[in-house]
């Protein structure tokens, strides 16, 4: 970023100089102005910043305050634990459904030649099914908005009989995080796939030569640099998840959002209270983000010494469609080793 | 190998949180019965013989509606529908303390109650043919009818059919049987409605003057009503009737004939009264005298 | 399958309203992106704060907050977003000049919180283009707006096209939650009151549904792959 910047423009001269100053000066003077007359002043006229709607959020001394916040404290440990738990299930079921969908596109290419020929032919067949109804469900549940998936999870199943119950949490939880996991589990399971097939053909090809089969190659050689490749677009997944639990509002479940409509109808002062959460929310994931590029830069730094062998080509941009912020992060490092292949 | 560390991993953060989780979940539940209730005693095998057993049941109500069903600060609903929950429970032994609460959004009580996750629901639920094929109705306990709340000073709606020349705007809650109701008397319902998931938000846009009424039950919009003291009103008649009923599941007709004994029971001892006016009873002077109850 | 021919018009009414949500929301999400872009990219340090703060801001917080503040912030700041009510598109988008601010609201959170990830879309396009080009703009004498103008961005833009299309893709699906804000009518929406109020069966329901969201994602999502594969052979 900062080299690009150096690039697009001379190292400041006096006048520029100057000019910066001016205009930064001028800009900060605006925004406060703006800030002040659009923002702040509406705000005060609907006393919006009475002690009344802020008390019990900020101040000890307030009679509800403990309550307020121990409702919130409820409320984030139930964000945590479904996004803990469809993290993990997310992660489980992605890395399982690639391993299958490279297994099955393996087994396409197989011609059963040492069978009779309508048998072969009905496994072929059958093989070119499945490869079908994996890659329509994939297509299915990445197309499809989350809350849509959790919506009818959550209604759907227990309409056809199909009950899960946990042993804690809320009764909502396992529908919440299927739900998740299903669409980021799918999620997951494309980037990895387009990871495993990104890899040099030849690691494939001397993995047979030495006498791996398929699924051992898959599980040993391709999937852990796959992993170790597309690290930042699965960090970027888990926050992510982080952000769409708060969709369980939509069915109930006790989460921070949810909390927060409780202590509104109770308190009456939305914005405030969501101001809080919002607060929240980034707090967590800012954390977490930055916990996720330390965890990255340690792992950088330790295949330095490593590996001659080129980066793979980036993965399709559509694997990074299902996210909200793999576009971001994910596009960023993919335009990286371009960049560092063509420079 | 980083596969299997990494599925180590998961399974033991997956057992770690369940652990964590189940660590405090297990506390609540059968407390000791309260030595204070009679524990009258059930032919065996009854619905009525269990729940006295187990000393504790679970009641399906509304979070979020004032007066009837609303989750205050610390986490249990408050309102008049709890309190007939509370009055039923003490008919079995049960005391008020060792009744579990269940939401009970509108579309899902049909579910909880064919599913055994509640004993009873009573969260402002309307007795209809439909739903009386998945599941039976105790009561009526309350007549209810859908009203609209305007502005204090606003005059112009008279009722449902002021909707019709398409110039007022109108909210109500998501997925609601008033929300579909007053479809009927809109001219457009893209210009003209608006759906949120709590009345609240609804309230909210009615003071900030973007819709200009709220439409539901009278007794929910009587709660805003006392709440934002001299700002809305109601306008015109209820124009229709929502007998409210105590859900039971399909097929238990001595659980549902011992829930209709019990409401004639407090209609006449005065605890049905004391339950309205300690709830719903502080924006509603009329306190109702209970419906006849419907033995089908 | 009844239900689906009993309530076409309430899936293709559904379908429409989404389309129409989501072909203006990427409008304002790419003007968005692209300024607060330039802002990130500019040599103003407050203007580069700015657009970094907005930027972390809208990935870290969930989009349902900003639905939220869009829909109730906004009117308690006294707006209906009326400066939306733009005469000529209003013919077309029936929703944008009526009364009810909620469409408008809706409009406004999603281009706000995409317009977030399409700068960072945008951003990544620019890193992309050989820092060579810029120099070499730079030692000619092209100033910051001139080299950005008839060098850079050109360059950026066929970069960036890949991860734009994933961030549409994505805001396309974020819009579903405009149905639980007050917007009356499309997919989520209508979907929420078949199931609830009216009781449908849940399966046809969310076959409709599900058959109006993979409409628009999957074709876009198939012409992305197209558009790689062609980037990948150039390249």
């Amino acid at each position: 970023m900062s080299q690009q910047q150096s690039v697009l423009y001379d190292a400041p001269g006096p006048r520029a100089r100057r000019v910066t100053l001016i205009v930064s000066v001028l800009s900060a003077v605006a925004a406060v102005i703006a800030g002040y007359f659009l923002v702040y002043r509406p705000l005060a006229e609907r006393e919006q910043f009475t002690m009344e709607k802020w008390g019990p959020l900020i101040d000890p001394g307030n009679e509800v305050f403990g309550q307020v916040w121990t409702l919130l404290g409820e409320g984030v440990t139930a964000t945590l634990t479904a996004a803990g738990l469809a993290i993990v299930l997310s992660l489980l079921f992605g890395t399982a459904l690639a391993v299958l969908r490279i297994q099955l596109k393996a087994l396409l290419r197989r011609r059963f030649t040492g069978l009779a020929t309508s048998f072969a032919l009905a496994l072929r067949a059958l093989s070119w099914l499945l490869n079908l109804v994996t890659r329509f469900c994939v297509e299915v549940f990445r197309g499809l908005p989350v809350v849509i998936t959790i919506f009818f999870v959550a209604r759907g199943l227990p309409d056809l009989g199909l009950e899960i119950v946990l042993p804690f949490g809320h009764e909502m939880l396992p529908y919440l995080v299927l739900g998740l996991t299903i669409y980021n589990g799918v999620v997951i399971a494309e980037i990895l796939r387009s990871g495993m097939e990104g890899l040099p053909s030849g690691q494939r090809e001397s993995a047979a030569a030495i006498g791996l089969t398929s699924f051992q190659t898959t599980r040993m050689i391709l999937l852990p640099q796959a992993f170790r490749i597309m690290l930042p677009a699965l960090i970027s997944q888990l926050i992510v998840v982080l952000k769409d639990t708060s969709l369980g509002f939509i069915i109930g479940y006790q989460e921070t959002l949810l909390v927060g409509r409780t202590i509104i109808q109770n308190l009456r002062n939305p914005i405030q209270v969501y101001l809080v959460i919002g607060v929240l929310f980034i707090a967590v994931n800012y954390a977490l983000s930055k916990l996720a590029e330390s965890v990255q830069r340690r792992l950088a730094q330790g295949r330095r010494t490593s590996t001659a062998a080129q980066p793979p080509t980036p993965p399709p941009a559509s694997t990074l469609a299902g996210q909200q912020t793999g576009a971001g992060t994910g596009g960023s490092a993919t335009s990286g080793t371009a960049t560092s292949d063509t420079a | 190998m980083r596969i299997s560390r990494m599925a180590a991993v998961a399974a033991s953060a997956a057992l770690a949180v369940s652990m964590a989780a189940c660590g405090d979940s297990g506390g609540d539940g059968s407390g000791s019965e309260n030595p204070d209730v009679a524990t009258p005693s059930f032919e065996a095998g009854t619905t009525m013989a269990e729940l006295s057993e187990a000393g504790t049941m679970t009641v399906g109500t509304k979070f979020d509606q004032p007066g009837f069903g609303k989750q205050g600060l610390d986490g249990e609903p408050a309102g008049f529908d709890v309190e007939i929950a509370k009055l039923i429970a003490a008919e079995l032994g049960i005391a008020a303390d060792d009744i579990e609460y269940v939401e009970a959004r509108s579309a899902v009580r049909e579910e909880l109650l064919e599913q055994d996750r509640v004993d009873i629901v009573v969260a402002t639920y309307t007795i209809n043919d439909a739903r009386k094929e998945r599941i039976d109705f105790a009561g009526p306990y309350y007549v209810a009818g859908q009203h609209i709340m305007v502005r204090a000073d606003d005059d112009s709606i008279t009722g449902p059919e002021s909707f019709e020349a398409g110039d007022k705007k109108v909210c109500s809650a998501q997925g609601s049987t008033p929300a579909e109701n007053i479809k009927e008397y809109l001219a457009d319902d893209g210009e003209q409605l608006v759906l949120f998931d709590i009345y609240e938000k609804c309230v909210d846009a009615l003071r900030g003057g973007q819709v200009d009424a709220v439409t539901t039950d009278n007794v929910i919009l009587l709660g805003f009503i006392a709440d934002n003291e001299g700002e809305f009103k109601l306008a015109g008649e209820q124009f229709t009737d929502e007998p409210y009923g105590i859900g039971v599941k399909k097929g238990d007709d001595a659980f549902r004939d011992f829930i209709n004994d019990t409401l004639e029971k407090i209609y006449e001892d005065g605890s049905y009264a004391a339950a309205w006016e300690s709830t719903a009873g502080e924006f509603d002077d009329n306190t109702p005298t209970g419906p006849a109850v419907d033995r089908y | 399958m009844r239900v689906l021919v009993e309530y076409f018009d309430v899936f293709v009414g559904g379908f429409w309203l989404t389309l129409q949500l989501c072909v203006l929301s990427a409008t304002g999400a790419l003007l968005i992106g692209t300024f607060v872009a330039i802002l990130r990219i500019s040599p103003v340090p407050p203007l580069r704060w700015l657009g970094g703060a907005y930027v972390t801001v809208l990935r870290n917080v969930p989009l349902t907050v900003v639905m939220f503040f869009s829909a109730f912030g906004l009117p308690a700041l006294g707006s209906n977003a009326d400066f939306l009510r733009i005469p000529g598109l209003s013919t077309v988008f029936s929703r944008l000049g009526i009364d009810l601010p909620y469409f408008r609201f809706a409009i406004i959170a999603l281009s706000v919180y995409t317009g977030a990830f399409v700068c960072e879309a945008i951003r990544s396009g620019i890193n992309a283009v050989p820092p060579g080009q810029a120099e070499a703009a730079r030692a000619i004498g092209l100033t910051f707006t001139q080299n950005l103008r008839y060098v850079v961005l050109p360059q950026a833009w066929k970069a960036a096209i890949v991860p734009l299309g994933s961030v549409i893709i994505a805001m396309i699906k974020n819009s579903a939650l405009a149905g639980f804000f007050g917007v009356v009518g499309d997919l989520s929406n209508s979907a929420q009151n078949l199931t609830s109020a009216l009781g449908e069966p849940i399966i046809p329901v969310f076959v409709g549904i599900s058959i109006g969201f993979l409409i628009m994602t999957v074709p876009l999502g198939l012409l992305l792959d197209r558009v790689e594969a062609r980037r990948a052979v150039a390249r």
